[in-house]
């Protein structure tokens, strides 16, 4: 195990520029950790090779949990003993990543005391990443972790750690409390974020309005977007002052209006909120003037991933208006069904999204027990193949009959 | 064994919230942008939170978060929070505080910027820090990148924002299909198959059927039960490679960077968008990969020069078209910009409405 820091010349350039340096990270922490130093020679290695050195991870874990730690191996562990296990732990992090100083220190005394010393804060999960961890440490750093009041996250194919915007905790345009519901899905489905028994992950993300701050419609299976029903909010002496200093209402305001609802005569603001597609476009710019209306909830859409397997999806419109109130059974007993029809039907690395491009929405959603809606298509097929699963002969149906 | 925790689940948020967003929950009223990476809440209580957003290279180890930990003591009563973009949020009731904390977060090496038309930091993945599939590194991409476009993070002079996503394989972890840039490693050779191993490391019927092109069928090769891949399928996603470690992908001859423009998630103005490519394959140069950094700010200045404002990089290029995309940044439109894979029709152009 190195005892002293490599030396690193390609590194080092990374070390120059405005912008902070995570070779500097590594080399705060390879101060103390052997194990950071050894990531230091190894990553020189693949700056000089371009390519890695790292292995399949495996199935490592804590006990009777499923997920939450990604198994890692250096292919070279004689010349890096220090990282030959370098595992990922990922550690469930609060609703909106609000936190107190003291409670950083906690999690930071605990990897100092097993592991590289470095993070990720936080991975694109949302997670805490606690990043490289010898198969041994696993266990005390769970033991560790959970005295402190922390659990780990999600992996392989289970619930993942579902992520939120900071919502109504320091955000006035949240239609919905983001942080309550992500923290309630996360404990109501433990069991299931820790112990994979899916054809594959499932990922809620939770944006408290269209702007969707944690890229819900990209990334998550079921994304939770906050909206409106009623009318923007409008206080036309604030739409003045705004024109006052020098902001181009018709230009900048109106004019990039896609439901094209707005007019601007110089003086007065009107907005014909019956056309207007709630895209967030007026109030981001203007937002002393203009705020969500009164009657608030969420967007439900369904079946975001990325490419792999079968090619990239966005989430598209499931339920069009969800008013979010706990203990949310509503939303929970449809995701039950959802899961038990594709823990049944779904193949293996089957995203939800991807089985639902496999079966056709239709069929879906009958299996679900939602009625379809205009709401759910961009527009009607355009294709005249259409499976009809009935036909009538001659003799069918007397009115009424059967 | 003594009484073992489990399925506690996080911390309750509310545990760290501070004081003033206890009180002003759900009643904040209005926010403005006082100064790049600086920004105030106002509630209908008339209290004001301030915000201070600092860029972070999100690989941080404990000593750094120890600072920021110090720093939000000193500044904050001790409360901060992180964004989904990995910065760190300082959150402070006293407008006096701002300054110097900017001055300690500078003193740190950081820097205070992100808010409003401006690019925030870069969403990324692992790279060779710590995947086994990475066609590229991740961090040290992200921070030539950055090197090169800090100072439309420290100001608020781009037309919109401007969202920067890096995956280093196809996998997408960090992904990067809906980013006004998205930078992916790609390979782009078939997997190696080491025909020893494959029937000791991997289960054949899955490893074939892993394959979204049915590129690859069982066959014995001297000897050992094995598989082949027919190369012309293969558009090299690494899938088989997930599937089976004896399927190596990586390759330093032929592993680079791709970069796609135009992809967003808001639904401000146009509806979301997937990013679409702009340049096939760059070689992957460390340490400072100049021929990529080179190609994003040149994209990035020339949107910004010409668009319209707040018009995102997606919108931009849809008015403009994209054959005057490829015009105006002199990229040379390939064979490989034109999708091959299903339903590719759908991107070709069905219409005469061109510009010339
Ligand atoms: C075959 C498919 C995939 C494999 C084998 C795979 C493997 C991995 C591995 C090994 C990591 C951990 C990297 C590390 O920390 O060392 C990871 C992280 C991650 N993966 Fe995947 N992944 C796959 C597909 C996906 C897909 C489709 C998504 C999303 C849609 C995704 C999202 C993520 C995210 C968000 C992370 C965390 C990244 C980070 O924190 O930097 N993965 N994946
Ligand atoms: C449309 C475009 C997309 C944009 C703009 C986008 C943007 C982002 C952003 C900003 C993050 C970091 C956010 C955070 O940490 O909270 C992120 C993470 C991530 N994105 Fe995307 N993304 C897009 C599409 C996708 C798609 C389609 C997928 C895949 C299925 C995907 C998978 C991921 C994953 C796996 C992560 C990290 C994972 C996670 O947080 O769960 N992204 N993306
Ligand atoms: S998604 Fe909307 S509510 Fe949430 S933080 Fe972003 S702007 Fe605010
Ligand atoms: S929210 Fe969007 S669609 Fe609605 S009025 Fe404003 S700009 Fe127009
Ligand atoms: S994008 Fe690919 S290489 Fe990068 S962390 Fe994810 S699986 Fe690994
Ligand atoms: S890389 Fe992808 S396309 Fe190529 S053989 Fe493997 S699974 Fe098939």
């Amino acid at each position: 195990m190195a005892d002293q820091i490599p030396n690193t010349p390609k590194l080092d350039e990374l070390e120059k520029g405005p912008w902070p340096s995570f070779v500097k990270e590594i080399k705060m922490a390879a101060k103390n950790s052997p194990m950071a130093r050894d990531l230091l020679g190894v990553l020189e290695l693949s700056y000089n090779e371009k390519i890695g050195h790292w292995k399949h991870g495996g199935i490592v874990g804590v006990m009777g949990y499923g997920g939450g730690v990604i198994g890692r191996y250096s292919d070279m562990p004689e010349e890096f003993p220090g990282i030959s296990h370098f595992h990922t732990i990922r550690i469930n992090q609060p609703s909106g990543w609000f936190y107190t100083a003291d409670a950083l220190r906690t999690l930071c005394d605990i990897w100092d005391k097993h592991g590289s010393g470095l993070t990720n804060m936080h991975g694109s999960t949302g997670d805490i990443v606690f990043l490289g961890c010898r198969t041994d440490a696993l266990e005390p750093v769970f033991e560790d972790l959970t005295k402190a009041g922390f659990d780990l996250g999600g992996s392989g194919s289970d619930v993942r750690t579902p992520s939120c915007c900071c919502g109504p905790a320091r955000c006035e345009w949240a239609c919905y409390d983001t942080l309550a519901l992500t923290y309630d899905l996360t404990m109501h489905y433990q069991d299931e974020l820790h112990r994979p028994a899916f054809p594959y992950k499932f990922k809620f993300k939770m944006s408290g309005c269209p702007n969707d701050c944690v890229a819900s419609i990209a990334r998550a299976d079921m994304s939770i977007i906050g909206t409106w029903r009623d009318d923007i909010q409008m206080n036309q002496d604030e739409v003045k002052k705004y024109a006052d200093n020098g902001l181009n209402i018709q230009r900048d305001v109106a004019g990039n209006c896609p439901g094209k609802c707005m007019d601007w005569d110089g003086n007065e603001l009107k907005i014909e909120n019956e056309y207007c597609v709630r895209c967030m476009h007026c109030i981001n710019v203007m937002p002393k003037a203009l705020r969500p209306g009164k009657d608030r909830g969420a967007c439900v859409l369904l079946g975001s991933k990325a490419p792999i397997v079968e090619g990239a999806l966005l989430s598209s419109v499931l339920i069009p208006f969800w008013k979010p109130e706990p203990p949310y059974e509503d939303l929970k007993d449809l995701v039950e069904t959802m899961h038990d029809l594709w823990c049944e039907e779904g193949k293996a690395r089957e995203r939800i999204g991807e089985f639902i491009q496999r079966v056709g929405m239709g069929n879906f959603l009958e299996e679900i027990g939602l009625e379809p809606l205009p709401e759910m298509v961009a527009h009607p097929r355009e294709n005249p193949y259409v499976f009809y699963e009935e036909y009538y002969e001659e003799d069918d149906g007397d009115e009424g009959e059967e | 064994m003594a009484e073992r925790l489990t399925d506690i689940g996080p911390p309750k948020y509310d545990k760290f919230l501070p004081p003033i967003i206890k009180e002003n929950y759900g009643k904040w009223l209005y926010h403005e942008v006082l100064k790049p990476g600086v920004m105030v809440h106002v509630s209908e209580t008339g209290d004001k939170l301030f915000t201070v957003r600092v860029g972070s290279p999100r690989l941080v180890s404990t000593e750094k978060i120890r600072n920021y930990a110090d720093l939000a003591e000193k500044y904050c009563d001790g409360y901060l929070r992180f964004t989904s973009r990995h910065n760190v949020e300082f959150l402070l009731t006293r407008e006096e505080n701002i300054d110097p904390l900017i001055a300690d977060v500078k003193g740190l090496g950081h820097m205070v910027g992100g808010i409003g038309n401006s690019i925030s930091s870069i969403v990324h993945t692992q790279g060779w820090i710590h995947c086994h599939s990475a066609a590229t590194d991740a961090s040290g991409v992200v921070k030539a990148v950055m090197d090169d476009l800090h100072e439309y993070f420290e100001t608020m002079k781009l037309p919109g924002k401007l969202r920067i996503a890096l995956a280093c394989c196809l996998n997408m972890c960090g992904a990067v299909h809906c980013s006004d840039i998205a930078i992916l490693g790609i390979h782009r050779r078939p997997p190696r198959i080491d025909h020893t191993k494959v029937k000791k490391m991997c289960e054949i019927p899955s490893v074939s059927a892993s394959c979204p092109t049915a590129a690859i069928r069982p066959a014995t090769v001297d000897g050992h039960p094995s598989v082949e891949v027919i190369e012309d399928r293969c558009m090299f996603c690494a899938n088989c490679y997930t599937v089976c470690p004896a399927m190596p992908m990586n390759d330093p001859l032929n592993d680079g960077i791709s970069i796609w423009v135009g992809g967003k998630v808001s639904n401000a103005r146009h509806e979301p968008m997937f990013s679409k490519l702009a340049i096939p394959f760059i070689p992957n140069n460390p340490p400072r990969w100049p021929e990529t950094t080179d190609a994003i700010k040149k994209i990035v200045e020339l949107w910004a020069a010409n668009a319209n404002k707040y018009e995102r990089m997606g919108e931009w290029i849809e008015r403009i078209g994209w054959p005057k995309f490829f015009r105006m940044t002199g990229i040379k439109f390939q064979k490989e910009h034109i999708d091959d894979f299903k339903y590719a029709g759908l991107t070709f152009k069905r219409s005469t409405h061109l510009t010339y």
